[in-house]
């Protein structure tokens, strides 16, 4: 049996020794997704001695199968095998820089994904394109095109962390829907991000994922419907991932530089920390969601506040917070029917909540929104 | 990305502005019609944009249940003032303007006389996936 997880750990490194003996990256991504392959169908029955050793053989010899290969290459070919002899591995960075590299601002936010699960993540193309339900064939064209755009990027520069940030936060939200858990896929990205850099925002992020992915047993019901957080078994969430959370967050919070990240991991926090939904403490997590909109000025944060303000000073206060919000915004009208069902009136509410459901992106969320509009209806019908 | 499915119907979408039926078309203006649906597929696979395709036939019925331990009851062919689904594209794109563009372009394909037939598609977003992080 292959241990995926450390295969699949020394992916970029792999990357980063064939870029510095003179492969561009996209041949070199390309040669090491093929040495993987080959692993997963070797190493069960030969286990190698030195796996990272056998990989960089085997992706290598790939990369000059290919250029050989390859006639429209052969000028690089031969300035490729006059390369000096590579020097000693230098594999923090290497795997830093494919980070900052994936998650280029040239990309669209779907390719970033993609090549980050592929190239950072050593995940093969046909299980990033069962975890997005496209083709395959769809996915390798997606991944290639991204390749392609960040071809003239230069492979040693540091970028802007916040990219990386948002595409590991894109691919955590996405859940887990195929054989592969995106969310366990971007905690082990972010964990690896957090040991090479000590951004503050980057322990915040993982903090934020450990301590959602917690909750993640009370979520939903075997039947695949939501549950919301005030009704869920709180004996459910996993006390060992809330712990870790928590210290992260803490030690990050130490730095006293507050970002997005932080704020959202501190909410989460906060909601950790109540065993009973009546025990959280409201007025703390307003006080989060005030740091939260002066950093993102978000109209999403401020919507999220208002139910926060609803909890902690009665659902007219509430209400009054959610004044200048566009209506048109995702998540409005179930916000708006929670409050006016808590004002006590039952009729207002569930005419949102069927409006809300009517606009829902998602089943799961449509299907919770109709109970809530038919419950309401029901006891009006008497 | 978000999916979304672009859905041609033989009848009860609005008319288009070349409105020729298929049959009194050239044999050759099939056959670009045909060419052309099939480089936008192509293309779109190409873009990392394409999930799937079909076309329907216009053969088919309506059915029902009669309740337990009888026959299901079955009434058709459809009549002919009933909506009917020629095919779809599924596509899965950045954002609801690339999926309208799109659907622009597979309604340009050329008909009549070689001319687009610039017909209207219904275009509907998919249900996707419930966010993670929700508050």
């Amino acid at each position: 049996m292959v241990d995926e997880s450390l295969l699949r750990a020394l992916i970029p490194t792999v990357i980063g020794v064939l870029g510095r003996r003179g492969a561009d990256f996209a041949a070199a991504e390309d040669a090491v997704q093929d040495a993987l392959v080959e692993a997963v169908r070797v190493w069960p029955d030969d286990p190698p001695r030195d796996p990272k050793g056998w990989l960089v053989a085997v992706a290598w010899r790939r990369f000059l199968d290919a250029a050989r290969a390859d006639t429209s290459r052969r000028r690089r070919e031969v300035r490729v095998e006059d390369e000096p002899a590579p020097g000693p591995a230098e594999e923090v960075d290497d795997t830093l820089r494919l980070y900052f590299l994936c998650a280029h601002p040239s990309l669209s936010p779907a390719s970033a994904v993609a090549l980050t699960l592929r190239a950072v993540g050593g995940l093969t193309t046909r299980q990033i394109a069962q975890a997005y339900l496209v083709p395959e064939a769809t996915m390798a064209q997606r991944i290639s095109r991204a390749k392609r755009t960040v071809s003239g990027v230069r492979f040693d520069r540091p970028g802007d962390v916040a990219t990386v940030l948002r595409v590991l936060y894109l691919v955590f939200n996405e859940g887990y829907s195929g054989d592969v858990d995106l969310a366990a896929e971007a905690i082990r990205l972010a964990r690896q991000l957090a040991a090479r850099t000590e951004h503050e925002e980057v322990a915040g992020l993982l903090a934020l994922m450990l301590l959602h992915h917690a909750r993640r047993p009370a979520r939903t019901r075997p039947d695949g419907s939501l549950v919301p957080l005030a009704e869920q078994d709180r004996g459910l969430w996993d006390t060992r991932l809330i712990a870790e959370g928590v210290d992260v967050l803490q030690t990050a919070l130490a730095r006293d530089r507050l970002g997005e990240f932080q704020a959202q991991a501190a909410i989460a926090a906060l909601h950790a920390d109540a065993r009973t939904a009546e025990e959280t403490d409201w007025v703390q997590i307003v006080e989060w969601y005030d740091e939260l909109v002066r950093l993102t000025d978000s109209p999403v944060a401020r919507l999220n506040r208002a139910v926060a303000v609803g909890e902690a000073d009665g659902p007219r206060a509430g209400l009054a917070a959610l004044a200048g919000l566009d209506p048109a915004l995702p998540r409005h009208a179930a916000v708006t029917a929670y409050l006016h069902e808590r004002d006590g009136d039952p009729a207002t509410a569930a005419r949102l909540y069927a409006e809300a459901a009517r606009s829902a992106t998602n089943l799961a969320e449509r299907d919770h929104l109709t109970r809530q509009a038919a419950r309401l209806n029901a006891d009006l019908r008497g | 990305m978000a999916k979304y499915l672009l859905l041609k119907h033989y009848r009860g979408a609005p008319a288009a502005v070349n409105d020729v039926p298929m049959d009194q078309w050239t044999p050759e203006e099939v056959s670009a019609h045909v060419q052309y649906m099939q480089d936008f597929a192509h293309r779109l696979e190409g873009t990392g944009e394409f999930v799937d395709e079909q076309a329907l036939s216009e053969k088919g019925m309506w059915v029902r249940s009669d309740g337990e331990g009888r026959p299901p009851v079955t009434d058709g062919p459809f009549a002919e003032t009933k909506d009917l689904i020629a095919g779809w594209m599924v596509i899965d794109v950045e954002s609801e303007e690339r999926a309208i563009e799109l659907a622009g372009e597979l309604s340009a394909a050329p008909g009549a006389g070689g001319e687009p037939i610039h017909e209207w598609l219904e275009v509907r977003p998919f249900y996707g996936e419930p966010s993670t992080i929700t508050e």
